[in-house]
């Protein structure tokens, strides 16, 4: 089974630069003052790359992936 | 009425002294299985949270990484609360007896006494109920006055205060009961939590239980003002009507047409809705409300719902930690918009954008500041959804005189 991620921000470390909406639009859109908000729910596969480049891209180190709690069966 | 934290003395005697409150209450008891006697009280946190404490214990108490550390949080940065300065006022032994019980059950070597620089009278008592307590209990507590502000009482703000001497929240993880004070594991707890634990430990989970009303476990400490004769902390059994609550508080001076339930942080109820509500943490939550911190605000008759609510928001968005961008931004542009509509002197979009911008806050800033804002702002827009259409479309204030006396 493959692990499920969502995308998570340090809030004091972002400052707003917006290269992480540029990179992944599927998970992340810019509010009013260029802050990110995330889309809920896990990453989709074929997302999953863009996701690694905002997270590597990004300038203040702010965005990370997160393994989401599976429930096991 | 069942008192138990402010049993005693009258509170205008000020703070009793360790040989009374011994005398009264008994030397401080040294439970077995403490926490699952907790557990079955049901006791939450009095901090605004309403966290189950025992699971918090619990939590501390396994932890790797060290001995862990006690905070008893005597913050109180919530404007219309006076709960937690007048507890440690009257009552400073019981907050301290809590915080040796918590230290004892956690395996703790340490207990910070973390109360708000301004309550003045809180810190005299605190101080002079240490110096009171045996030497071995003295070399473990350690008095900290908190900046005033109002995110200092906020659990990572309070740790950063005491490692760095900044009092601003930190990002999570990790959290205070993984890596806290010194990097240890911290235990932080309201003070009134830690009163009741006292007593928890005393005379055991069944009499705390007994004490609500219905279903409901214990007694709060409520703050109550407002449209009554004065601002009055009160002692209730949880689960009483909030009619109840107001009436023990002298009952109402003027009609009233909402009532802010939980502070800054809680949210605007109907009062046809309010009266009936039972004061219990559980109970309100599952009816969508919360208790926070015990406050209950009556608005008085003249005074509009939405100039108190932009005058609240202008508050919160000055009170930002400044740290992250949503809660900058989005509190500071909430609170011109809502300034202005308050003032019948919107600009087009204002009432659209403060209904939209209260929907996007939440969750989005290192602590909980901005989720505070957003759902008082919602609890606003629906309650008041006439008066803000009135102030924005008809730019009129259907409370007479309201406005001039605004500004």
């Amino acid at each position: 089974m493959s692990d499920r991620y969502t995308l998570a921000i340090d809030r004091i470390k972002c400052d707003g630069h917006g290269v992480c909406a540029d990179l992944v639009p599927e998970m992340i859109e810019l509010d009013d003052w260029g802050y990110p908000i995330i889309r809920a729910g896990a990453i989709p596969p074929s997302v999953l790359p863009h996701a690694r480049r905002a997270v590597s891209g990004c300038p203040t180190l702010a965005l990370r992936l997160q393994r989401l709690a599976v429930a096991r069966r | 009425m069942s008192i138990a934290l402010l049993a005693g003395p009258p509170g205008a005697q000020g703070m009793e002294d360790l040989a009374a409150h011994q005398h009264r209450l008994g030397a401080l008891p040294s439970p077995r299985a403490l926490i699952d006697s907790i557990e079955r009280s049901s006791l939450r946190g009095k901090g605004g949270a309403g966290f189950p404490v025992a699971t918090k214990w619990r939590s501390v108490a396994s932890q790797p990484g060290g001995t862990p550390v006690v905070l008893a949080n005597g913050g109180e940065g919530e404007p219309l609360s006076r709960k937690d300065r007048m507890l440690m006022e009257q009552r400073p032994h019981l907050v301290i007896d809590g915080a040796m019980l918590a230290a004892g059950a956690v395996g703790a070597d340490e207990i910070v006494l973390y109360v708000g620089a301004d309550h003045v009278g809180a810190i005299q008592a605190m101080h002079r109920a240490m110096t009171e307590r045996p030497a071995s209990e003295r070399a473990r507590l350690r008095l900290v006055s908190a900046p005033v502000r109002y995110v200092s009482g906020e659990e990572t703000a309070a740790v950063h205060f005491i490692n760095d001497g900044i009092a601003l929240p930190t990002s999570i993880p990790p959290r205070p009961f993984e890596r806290g004070i010194d990097g240890r594991p911290t235990l932080i707890q309201n003070v009134e939590t830690l009163a009741h634990v006292a007593l928890i430990a005393r005379f055991g989970d069944e009499w705390f239980r007994s004490l609500g009303t219905g279903n409901a476990s214990g007694t709060t400490l409520v703050t109550v003002g407002g449209a009554v004769p004065q601002t009055v902390l009160i002692e209730i059994p949880q689960g009483m009507a909030l009619a109840d609550a107001v009436n023990a508080a002298g009952g109402i001076t003027s009609d009233s047409e909402a009532v802010l339930l939980g502070g800054y942080f809680g949210g605007w109820v109907e009062s046809t809705a309010a009266w009936g509500l039972p004061l219990d943490a559980d109970a309100l939550r599952q009816l969508g409300y919360s208790l926070g911190c015990g406050v209950i605000a009556v608005l008085p008759s003249g005074r509009c719902g939405v100039i108190e609510t932009a005058r609240i928001l202008a508050y919160l968005a000055h009170e930002s930690a400044r740290q992250c961008g949503p809660c900058t931004f989005g509190l500071r542009a909430i609170s011109a918009s809502a300034g202005r509509v308050a003032a019948l002197a919107s600009t087009p979009g204002d009432l659209e954008h403060i209904q939209r911008w209260a929907g996007l806050l939440a969750g989005r800033g290192a602590c909980r500041h901005p989720d505070g804002a957003a759902g008082l702002l919602a609890s606003a827009l629906r309650i008041f959804a006439g008066e803000f259409q009135l102030h924005e479309h008809d730019r009129r204030c259907g409370v007479v005189g309201a406005v001039a006396a605004a500004s």
